[in-house]
């Protein structure tokens, strides 16, 4: 035994027992501050939300009256309410429209800026930039602003220079189709940017030998992207496609300042906004309590294929 | 190599595409700033003017010094204080526990990287009921300090995601060869690795600046004294104004917020597209 030991030990790095043990702690004190103060800011308020759905919880209580334990009575008050079910279907299946609309604009433009001379892609990548650049709230207000029933410049161009009467004094935001139709493009007109630029980037790591050789060996382009491209460019996707859907799903300023300015909100409200409306204007903190958590139970249950996938090329 | 007339074609056919889309992305913005510089009783015009034929700066003026509204500096130095707190105190923070899920493999990191990934997934905006109350108990409401904190818990999981791809793509080679020069291990962390860190550490600044610069609600509930409006919070306020609303004052008072983001964002560009992708591929 002895002697095995002395045989292999010069063959171990001789630091290695002391490095691995300073290992032990160092990573754990880095991670500690990132740690701390997402466990109080983000963890503890969990806690107290799920707590928070299950008692009854009102203005009374603000004022320092205890609360009482309800249990699942808001959730049963949440579930067994049409307006609930009317606002999840619509947040969804809006949601759906807006990353699906983002996520083709996006490609379609990275691959169009790979095609393009240097100077119409710097041209075309300043343009985003800026779509880009422009805050939610400040962007919801200008496109609400182009769409105004009297002065709005969409209403003007539609009826001057297409001459379709039928878009004189149209009220966009009044009926919810319009409004829906106007809030989709406030988001998808900012979202598309980040996408694109992502794809691009992804597009510019394809290596080129493996195209030229697949071109050599008779693989048109349709084979090319979907054989060589889209391989590469499949995390990125991922990755976009579940920021865009927890994005998308949870949108709140868009709606909420599209609102302010015209829009109905019975009919308009988003899961974000419903919240907001229960919970902050309407003083019940219970109920919006138990529609935050379904809320967040509804986006993780869509967005967890597309982890799981993220996971898996992780390990 | 040399090319077929088809194809040149095409190419004047995809730069006609590029020009569309740079008119469409930038119209807003045109729109934006040529209403911010008309004449309000202008703007309540049904012809159809693409060009602003008298320019002026007086809704400038009215957003910036008219006293029956809510300042317009109290506001930016209070959006600038807390962004830069943000993205400070998350760079610092998300630096270290990149490096931490890059460079160790201890026992808790499968669950570290999990947890990263999932607190990605809660929309803050779902939570704010119960952080209005834990902000309140901790006697935060109404305090910088407490978008500060906020902001930054909300982008710490992006951001140490993205910097941990950085991090990976630095070769643990080149910190062991400095170490055999005789570095130490920090020493050869910080002399070697971490300069090549700059890009990820810029598109993950950049990040953390977006969010806090434009984040709205939490603002919006947290901070409800007028001198302690962030910028979206006190555009709002012109939305809600009784009476005919003065759209050239609000696109002066959006042109203003938006500019200095623009400006951030030109300055960088470049290293950011590259930066992100980076960042995402690795991961």
């Amino acid at each position: 035994m002895l002697e095995v030991e002395t045989v292999v030990a010069p063959a171990r790095p001789p630091r290695a027992p002391r490095a691995r043990r300073r290992a032990g702690a160092l990573p754990l004190l880095l991670l500690a501050p990132a740690t701390a103060v997402v466990a109080a800011v983000i963890g503890w308020p969990l806690v107290q939300l799920a707590l928070l759905s299950f008692q009854e919880f009102g203005r009374a209580q603000v004022f320092g009256q205890p609360a009482e334990w309800v249990w699942l009575d808001n959730y049963i008050a949440v579930l067994g309410d049409g307006v609930f079910w009317a606002v999840l279907w619509r947040t969804v299946a809006f949601a759906a429209v807006c990353v699906v609309s983002t996520m083709l604009l996006g490609i379609g433009l990275a691959l169009l800026m790979q095609r393009l001379p240097k100077p119409f892609r710097i041209l075309m990548s300043v343009g985003l930039l800026l779509a880009w650049a422009m805050p939610a709230l400040t962007a919801t207000i200008v496109w609400g602003w182009m769409f105004d029933t009297d002065y709005g410049v969409v209403n003007g161009m539609l009826r001057d220079v297409l001459g379709l009467a039928d878009f004189d004094r149209r009220s966009w935001l009044i009926d919810p189709l319009g409004f829906f139709t106007v809030a989709t493009i406030v988001i998808v007109w900012g979202a598309v940017p980040f996408v694109a630029f992502m794809v691009f980037a992804g597009l510019t790591q394809v290596p080129e030998e493996q195209m030229e050789a697949a071109a050599l060996d008779g693989a048109g382009p349709v084979k090319r992207f979907s054989a060589i491209v889209l391989p590469q460019l499949a995390p990125i996707l991922v990755i976009a496609t579940i920021l865009q859907l927890i994005w998308d799903l949870r949108v709140f300023t868009q709606i909420f300042a599209l609102q302010d300015i015209g829009g109905i909100r019975a009919e308009t409200s988003t899961l974000g906004v419903y919240i907001y409306q229960t919970a902050i204007s309407g003083g019940d903190f219970g109920t919006g309590g138990a529609l935050a958590m379904i809320t967040m139970l509804v986006i993780m249950l869509i967005a967890f294929p597309l982890m799981r996938r993220m996971l898996r090329s992780e390990s | 190599m040399r090319r077929s007339p088809r194809r040149r074609i095409a190419t004047a056919l995809w730069c006609a595409v590029a020009v569309f889309v740079f008119v469409c992305s930038t119209f807003p913005v045109y729109w934006m700033i040529k209403t911010s510089l008309t004449p309000n009783n202008e703007v309540r015009s049904r012809d159809l003017e693409l060009w602003p034929a008298n320019l002026t700066l007086r809704n400038y003026e009215t957003v910036l010094f008219d006293p029956g509204r809510t300042p317009f500096l109290p506001a930016l130095s209070m959006s600038l204080v807390v962004t830069l707190a943000t993205v400070l105190i998350a760079a610092v923070l998300a630096f270290f526990a990149a490096v931490a899920i890059s460079r160790f493999r201890f026992r808790s990191r499968t669950g570290f990287i999990v947890a990263v990934i999932a607190i990605q997934m809660l929309p803050l905006e779902a939570m704010m009921v119960s952080l209005y109350r834990v902000l309140d108990s901790w006697q935060l409401l109404n305090t910088a300090m407490a978008l500060i904190l906020v902001y930054v818990a909300t982008v710490l999981p992006f951001t140490i995601w993205t910097l941990r791809g950085f991090v990976d793509g630095v070769p643990i080679e080149l910190e062991e060869a400095a170490m055999i020069d005789g570095c130490s291990r920090v020493g050869a962390f910080f002399r070697v690795t971490f300069p090549l860190l700059a890009p990820g550490l810029v598109a993950t600044g950049v990040f953390a600046f977006i969010q806090a610069w434009n984040e709205f609600l939490i603002a919006l509930i947290v901070n409800t004294r007028p001198d302690l409006m962030t910028l979206p919070v006190w555009l709002r306020t012109f939305l809600t104004l009784n009476g005919t609303t003065n759209w050239a004052a609000i696109m002066a008072g959006s042109t203003l917020m938006a500019i200095p983001v623009v400006i951030f964002f030109l300055i960088i560009q470049g290293r950011m597209a590259t930066g992100m992708a980076a960042g995402a591929v690795k991961g």
